[in-house]
């Protein structure tokens, strides 16, 4: 049995604007139930990811809300330690809080300056033919396994922190946040050197034209009009790093630390969740609990700075610079 | 015609004959998990059992004792591995979901003080001044080594030690706290002691306490602490010797495994639990720990023979101070 | 383009002081390069004394070996294999979804507030960080779909971990083949399904598959989510079923990382070098395939 209804066919265009291969065209074709059926198939394993979005909403309030029903948000927000197993439990995120913020830090102080100045150099200065290799390279710092950034952080880096620093722990926020500034400083670059190529020439010209050096035009026009794309690279990098967990697992350190000192061993929310995973607590119970909150706050802090980096780079697909 | 998408055959095939192998009941495992003590005895255990029969896969998890009894008494695991014995909560749960254990010591343990080798200053801890590190009211105000002691340094120590799933954190609260499962929280924690090895190790300021075993292993990069347990023997330095003659007090304390009698039923499990016992002398000794006398193990296996149930001691948990002569004669009276 | 030499007339000002003319320019260029070449000098270095570590571990035997309490003899037999089922089974969980939801997002669905709205969820998700989706796998397949510390939770873990990359780059590779061979199959009579089939989807073979390549390289690496949801520490045989029990590469990295003793840490080094070895296959696979794809729409 065919259905005859012929169905008009119509391709999509992407977020990015229609590609001309898909200009919208209006076909009838004809649609039997097995195209029906397999429209629903397909159409069913896209609903998975809307499904997993759901379920991540769904598990980390959920289990967020029986946490909060014991402990209040006083607590959570008001107190200065983070002791949630301990006989006199304490659950004040801020040390986690800060492990995070301290270490985040520390990578992106690393990454915006080389990532940065890379942009500037591929965009401004570099040739086609260099670009293309250096490009691609700068990804290899990205696709590095984030378990093996945590092994040179701890084999190479730490070490040699310590013979900088004397008495310094060998557990300390530093060695981690300088390996994870490397591993996002692809990050920046890539997505700064975006937003620069993307400046118009006829702006650089115009510099140019009243007399501006290149390094002028660079600082005083370039980079400002590249600003937000520059922006987006750093609000993303900054994501990157706060979701980082194999790195700050294995060098900066498991003890809940309220501090900004990058020289003291902290945990982050990230290493907490590890942690608490590893001694395997039951499900149901405050323990279990507490990682779900943890992680709840981990996924706000990233979908809010992937959100306001996404809408800085889409001004800046619009032709739009800051 | 242009070239068909054939990845449907080849995933059709792959996935028939995974779930062919789904069946799963064909293969002969034995799993356990708890203490990351006793675990060095059981993972050696396991790797020479391989040599005896490789058609059974031994798994040994490492989620700390607390964590390992909670899979335990739900039946998920074969066989526990436990720095303390069982506690009463432990005995209710494995009541309630109808799991009967044996339980069987299998060697003997000391927990070793220790602090970076570099620390000078730091030649013995009375088992107060421990007190007045770990107990709960030094969170956040007893940081200094000049709280400790008088004439030590002003200078900030940092603390590592046992997760609160480690049985080894639970005698360890129990001798030098007073109290189960009560201490301070801000310190390094992990149920994993290589993780404590390596942190004290690197850190001048260190102070950890572990299992002998660990110790003993890392021996040229850590200072161990003697312990004056306040018996009026003074500092006693944690040896093979001190620990199996109960000298080496309050940190001297017993290790070991549970079996279920369920799983007993399984003649794989049958004949694990009986090379552990035919082993577990000269593997503890290899790992670290001491050995108990001869006659404990035939002992032990008496107990699975004859399916004992029950503890040595009363299911009541950690207990301070029983040397090897003591559970012997526990053993024998049982 | 000459540009004009500054001899710093002109307004200043207040903020930054430029090094102006061709003293400035070559500066800045110098900077630049060294921001390259910094990290990428500073990998190299890390790479290489990693290799110079664990070489002497380097063996036949130890790709074999089971994991063992002497470093001397553990190896990553067990952690090789189950790397190799986990990618096996990621791949069959996540190709079909992605590319049937890539179908639909580009060939099926006309463009709608929801089709967007679809979208935006699945860009979303990409940047979601790798331990969220191990909490959510904790409570959905370990405990909810009772799926236990198996292998089957490890692969569906993944699977749900790279199924936004690879449906954006199917859909990439499907935008690729051009819509005047639709229109052909469609003006000969064809239905959607025989067009995307016979024509479509032969031809964004490459591009998917240079896409999946990439995932599971990304995939192999993956610490957390295994971690999370329990793979066992002591692991000597190679997973047989679904439901088994496993390790993998990566956890067997860490767990020898953790231990204090130099001689693990060689052998983690050894372990590290078959990774990436890995991964280099895979990258260098998924290039050649993009070469591949090029001459193809070319020719």
């Amino acid at each position: 049995m065919t259905a005859t209804t012929p169905d008009t066919l119509s391709t999509s265009a992407g977020p990015d604007g229609d590609s001309p291969l898909h200009a919208p065209v209006d076909l009838k074709i004809p649609r039997s139930l097995k195209e029906r059926l397999i429209e629903r198939l397909f159409g069913a394993f896209a609903m998975v990811s809307i499904l997993t979005a759901a379920g991540i909403v769904i598990v980390l309030f959920g289990e967020s809300i029986l946490f909060f029903q014991q402990v209040s948000f006083g607590q959570f927000f008001g107190d200065t330690q983070w002791t949630p197993l301990f006989a006199e439990p304490h659950f004040g995120i801020w040390p986690l809080l800060s492990g995070t913020l301290l270490t985040t830090l520390i990578a992106i102080s690393v990454a915006l300056p080389l990532g940065l100045f890379a942009a500037i150099y591929l965009s401004e200065f570099a040739s086609p033919r260099v670009r293309k290799i250096a490009k691609p390279a700068l990804e290899l710092l990205a696709g590095i396994p984030t378990v093996v950034y945590g092994y040179f952080a701890l084999s190479f880096v730490t070490p040699a922190i310590q013979s900088f620093i004397p008495g310094i722990s060998g557990a300390n926020a530093l060695a981690a946040g300088l390996v994870m500034g490397l591993m996002i400083t692809p990050i920046i670059a890539s997505l700064s050197e975006d937003a620069i190529y993307a400046v118009p020439r006829s702006l650089r010209e115009g510099a140019s034209a009243l007399g501006g050096t290149k390094v002028r035009t660079i600082f005083r026009v370039v980079l400002p009009a590249a600003a937000s794309g520059i922006t987006a690279s750093v609000i993303l990098g900054l994501s990157r790093a706060i979701g980082e967990t194999m790195i700050v697992a294995i060098a900066a350190g498991m003890e809940p630390n309220l501090t900004l000192d990058p020289r003291e061993p902290v945990q982050t929310m990230t290493a907490f969740i590890v942690q608490v995973s590893l001694g395997d607590t039951p499900a149901g119970s405050l323990g279990f609990q507490t990682i779900f909150a943890v992680g709840l706050m981990l996924f706000l802090t990233t979908l809010v700075f992937n959100v306001i980096s996404f809408r800085l780079r889409s001004r800046l697909n619009r032709g739009g610079h800051a | 015609m242009a070239t068909r998408v054939t990845l449907s055959p080849a995933a059709f095939l792959l996935g028939v004959h995974l779930l062919a192998a789904c069946g799963g009941g064909s293969q002969k495992t034995v799993a356990g998990d708890g203490s990351s003590t006793v675990f060095l005895i059981s993972e050696a255990v396991a790797e020479e059992f391989r040599k005896v029969d490789s058609s059974v896969r031994v798994t040994v998890g490492v989620s700390g004792t607390g964590g390992g009894f909670k899979k335990f008494c739900s039946g998920e695991t074969d066989f526990q591995d436990a720095s303390r014995p069982i506690k009463p909560s432990e005995v209710e749960l494995c009541e309630k979901n109808g799991v009967k254990w044996v339980e069987l010591p299998i060697a003997f343990d000391g927990i070793a003080v220790v602090v970076h080798p570099e620390n000078t200053f730091v030649d013995s801890l009375t088992r107060e001044e421990l007190k007045t590190m770990w107990q709960p009211e030094a969170q956040q105000t007893i940081k200094r080594w000049s709280q400790i002691r008088a004439g030590w340094p002003d200078t900030e120590f940092k603390l590592y030690g046992a997760g609160v799933d480690s049985g080894t954190y639970d005698y360890w609260t129990e001798a030098i706290v007073g109290k189960e499962h009560s201490s301070r929280g801000d310190y390094t924690s992990s149920e994993d002691d290589n993780a404590l090895v390596r942190g004290v190790a690197a850190d001048k300021n260190g102070l950890a306490f572990f299992g002998f075993a660990y110790y003993d292993e890392n021996k040229e990069r850590l200072k161990v602490v003697p312990v004056d347990g306040g018996r009026g023997a003074g500092p006693v330095i944690p040896t093979l010797e001190t620990i199996g003659n109960g000298s080496y007090f309050p940190l001297s304390r017993p290790l070991f495994i549970y079996f279920s009698v369920k799983s007993l039923e399984r003649p794989e499990v049958k004949a694990f639990v009986e090379f552990y016992l035919q082993k577990a002398a000269e593997l503890a000794r290899e790992v670290g720990y001491i050995p108990l006398p001869a006659e404990a193990y035939p002992l032990a296996k008496a107990r699975v023979d004859n399916r004992k149930t029950g503890s040595l001691f009363q299911g009541k948990g950690s207990q301070i101070g029983v040397s090897i002569k003591d559970l012997l004669a526990k053993e024998q009276a049982n | 383009m000459t540009t004009p030499t500054s001899r710093g007339s002109g307004h200043r000002s207040t903020l930054l002081i430029l090094p102006s003319g061709q003293v400035g320019e070559k500066s800045l260029k110098l900077i630049g390069m060294l921001a390259i070449i910094l990290p990428l000098a500073l990998l190299a270095v890390l790479i290489g004394t990693t290799f110079i570590q664990g070489a002497e571990r380097l063996s036949g035997d130890f790709l074999t070996d089971l994991p063992s309490r002497r470093a001397a003899s553990a190896g990553i037999g067990p952690a090789l294999a189950g790397t190799g089922m986990l990618m096996v089974l990621t791949a069959a969980i996540a190709l079909p979804l992605g590319i049937g939801a890539a179908l639909w997002l580009e060939e099926y669905a006309r463009p709608s507030r929801f089709t967007r709205f679809v979208e935006l969820i699945i860009s979303t998700l990409a940047g979601v960080p790798s331990i969220v989706y191990a909490l959510l796998a904790l409570e959905v397949f370990v405990r909810t779909f009772g799926m236990g510390r198996s292998i089957l939770a490890g692969a569906a873990t993944l699977a749900l971990l790279v199924l936004p990359m690879i449906i954006m780059a199917s859909r990439e590779a499907l935008r690729t083949v051009p819509l005047g061979l639709r229109e052909a199959s469609y003006g000969l009579g064809g239905d959607r399904w025989i067009t995307l089939r016979t024509i479509v989807l032969p031809l964004a073979l490459p591009g998917v598959l240079t896409g999946v390549i990439l995932a599971l390289a990304r995939a192999i690496g993956e610490t957390a989510p295994l971690i999370t949801i329990g793979a066992l520490t002591y692991v000597a045989f190679v997973p047989d079923s679904l439901s088994s029990a496993f390790t993998a590469l990566p956890i067997q990295i860490f767990n020898w990382v953790s231990r204090p003793s130099a001689d693990f840490h060689v052998t983690a080094a050894a372990a590290i070098i078959v990774l990436l070895t890995v991964m280099l296959a895979m990258n260098g696979l998924a290039i050649w395939l993009r070469s591949r794809l090029q001459t193809r729409i070319e020719g």
